[in-house]
């Protein structure tokens, strides 16, 4: 590692200032960020620890959730409310990482969490995420784990995360404090960014900002359902996940709301697909062509080109699960 | 104030860059918890802080001001183990043993996990309480590897403890 400077922020203000120097990073549970240092991926000058801001609380807020950006990934699968009326999260949560892992790991720290790509995590191989114009690496290499949807000709990488599938899903909002006292929300299917020519650029926060909460909008009927598939049983980051929330009445579903992890640099949203859903009857046929409204601009790279069809069959068995259909 | 390390306490190291795995085990020369990964994939540094369990490996020294932290050295002595500690003994709950100080830091909080009633991979439905099945052990310690494979009597020596406090 790297030296660098530690400051711990005692209010949120100070945070900000501290956190705008050129060369200082945030940290919280520490889980992804010290991984990185250690592999000088991240070489902060400064690291700002959070861990004394008062943003580790769950409260009812408008009619749903506010999570602090805090509060652990443990506590808030563990919470009563979240468990009640988004099990969604609750699965999602549950199906990442360890028990160790969650503990420590963070809201905020979790939507911030970077790709797993193995060329970015070795500063020996090029990579335009890491290392802006070096090359990428995983483009005709090793990209069992990459993306399929939205990649540019820079990079190829996904998102890895569980947690941020599931508030995509349920249209959760992230809330921002800018590093000059301001604040503004952000909803989670805008957070991320795909790569673009800037794959250096993951998600829309600026230099200064801190995530202080996420927001879950009043809960909806319908079942839920967070259906990863990965390499093995546990404690391993998904290939492919399906976040679903499908509500029915006499036999037509009447919501549909779908995100998809593991396949893109974003957890992926299409609208596309709850509008194709919605007032229609539950049949493999129809599951079928919301894959191919989701798989439309697909393109594999070779070693993961697996995804294709994986992600089709993950969908129909998401949705069979939701709807009660028997394949 | 000063971090706690089995109930002694000790200055915090000037270098930020100490994970709090090398500070317990060289500048508290508490040499019980061991090294496997040193990135939060093997579970061997598992200690609990302040009773909850997490990879010392993953964190700094210097964000423990004034916890507790508690390694396999502050769960009991060879004279006292723990009830944990004789099951592993009773049931071969390891061969080389490198992985056992992470593995029994870890079931010791899976015991109160489970009693807290928080739900895990394997609990199906998030909303009922997790009850203390086989399967529910395997994913709770999925954070624990043994590259002896001693799976099976980790199990058998967690399950036995388990069913006796819970
Ligand atoms: C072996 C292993 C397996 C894993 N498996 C999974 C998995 O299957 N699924 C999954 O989803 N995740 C998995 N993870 C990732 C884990 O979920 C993340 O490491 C964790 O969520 C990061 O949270 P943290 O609080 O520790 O973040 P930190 O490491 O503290 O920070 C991560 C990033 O977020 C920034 N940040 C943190 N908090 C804020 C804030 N409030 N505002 C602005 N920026 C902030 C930091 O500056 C840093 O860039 C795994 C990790 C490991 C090591
Ligand atoms: S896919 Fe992205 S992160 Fe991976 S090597 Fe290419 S540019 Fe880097
Ligand atoms: S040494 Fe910490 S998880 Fe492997
Ligand atoms: S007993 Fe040897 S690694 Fe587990």
């Amino acid at each position: 590692m790297k030296p660098f400077d530690y400051q711990r922020a005692e209010r949120l203000e100070h945070a900000g200032q501290l956190v705008a120097d050129s060369g200082a990073m945030a940290i919280a549970g520490g889980t992804n960020l010290l991984d990185l240092m250690k592999l000088q991926v991240e070489t902060p000058a400064t690291l700002v620890d959070l861990g004394a801001l008062p943003l580790d609380t769950i409260a009812e807020a408008d009619g749903g959730l506010r999570i602090g950006a805090l509060v652990t990934n443990t506590l808030t699968a563990a919470d009563a409310r979240i468990r009640g009326e988004y099990p969604l999260l609750a699965r999602a949560i549950l199906a990442g990482a360890t028990q160790q892992l969650r503990n420590k790991a963070t809201t905020g720290g979790n939507l911030c969490q970077r790709t797993r790509c193995y060329y970015f995590t070795n500063i020996d191989q090029p990579c335009n995420k890491r290392d802006p114009g070096s090359g990428c690496g995983a483009i005709k290499g090793i990209a069992r784990l990459h993306a399929i949807l939205g990649t540019s000709d820079q990079c190829i990488a996904t998102y890895p995360g569980d947690m941020a599938v599931a508030m995509c899903a349920l249209d959760a909002t992230v809330e921002i404090a800018g590093g000059d006292g301001s604040t503004r929300s952000v909803p989670v299917r805008d957070f991320h960014l795909l790569p673009g020519d800037t794959p250096q650029r993951e998600n829309v926060l600026e230099d200064g900002d801190i995530i202080t909460a996420v927001l879950l909008p009043p809960p909806v009927s319908g079942q839920q359902i967070y259906r990863k598939v990965r390499e093995r049983s546990s404690y391993a980051f998904a290939m492919c996940s399906v976040a679903a929330i499908v509500d029915q009445a006499d036999g037509t579903i009447t919501r549909a709301d779908l995100a998809f992890g593991g396949l893109a640099h974003k957890p992926w949203h299409d609208p596309r697909i709850g509008e194709l859903l919605v007032g229609a009857k539950p049949s493999l046929t129809l599951f079928d062509k919301a894959a191919d409204l989701l798989l439309e601009n697909a393109q594999g790279y070779g070693e993961n080109d697996y995804k294709i069809p994986l992600a089709r069959r993950a969908l129909a068995a998401a949705l069979c699960d939701a709807t009660g259909l028997t394949a | 104030m000063p971090i706690s390390i089995n109930h002694q306490p000790y200055d915090l190291p000037d270098d930020p860059r100490v994970s709090l795995l090398d500070f317990i085990r060289h500048d508290a020369g508490q040499s019980g918890t061991k090294k496997g990964c040193d990135h939060g994939q093997c579970g061997a540094c598992t200690v609990l802080v302040n009773g909850v369990r997490i990879n010392s490996c993953l964190s700094l020294a210097v964000m423990h001001d004034g916890d507790e932290v508690t390694t396999i050295e502050g769960l009991g002595t060879i004279d006292q183990p723990s009830a944990l500690q004789k099951a592993f003994l009773e049931h071969d709950g390891f061969q080389c043993g490198y992985c056992t100080p992470g593995q029994i830091c870890s079931a010791t909080a899976l015991i109160e996990e489970i009693r807290a009633g928080w739900p895990s991979d394997a609990t199906g439905d998030v909303e009922q309480a997790p009850k203390l099945t086989d399967e529910e052990i395997r994913e709770r310690m999925s954070g624990n590897l043994c590259r002896c494979g001693a799976y099976p009597n980790i199990i058998a020596a967690i399950r036995e403890v388990a069913e006796t406090e819970l």
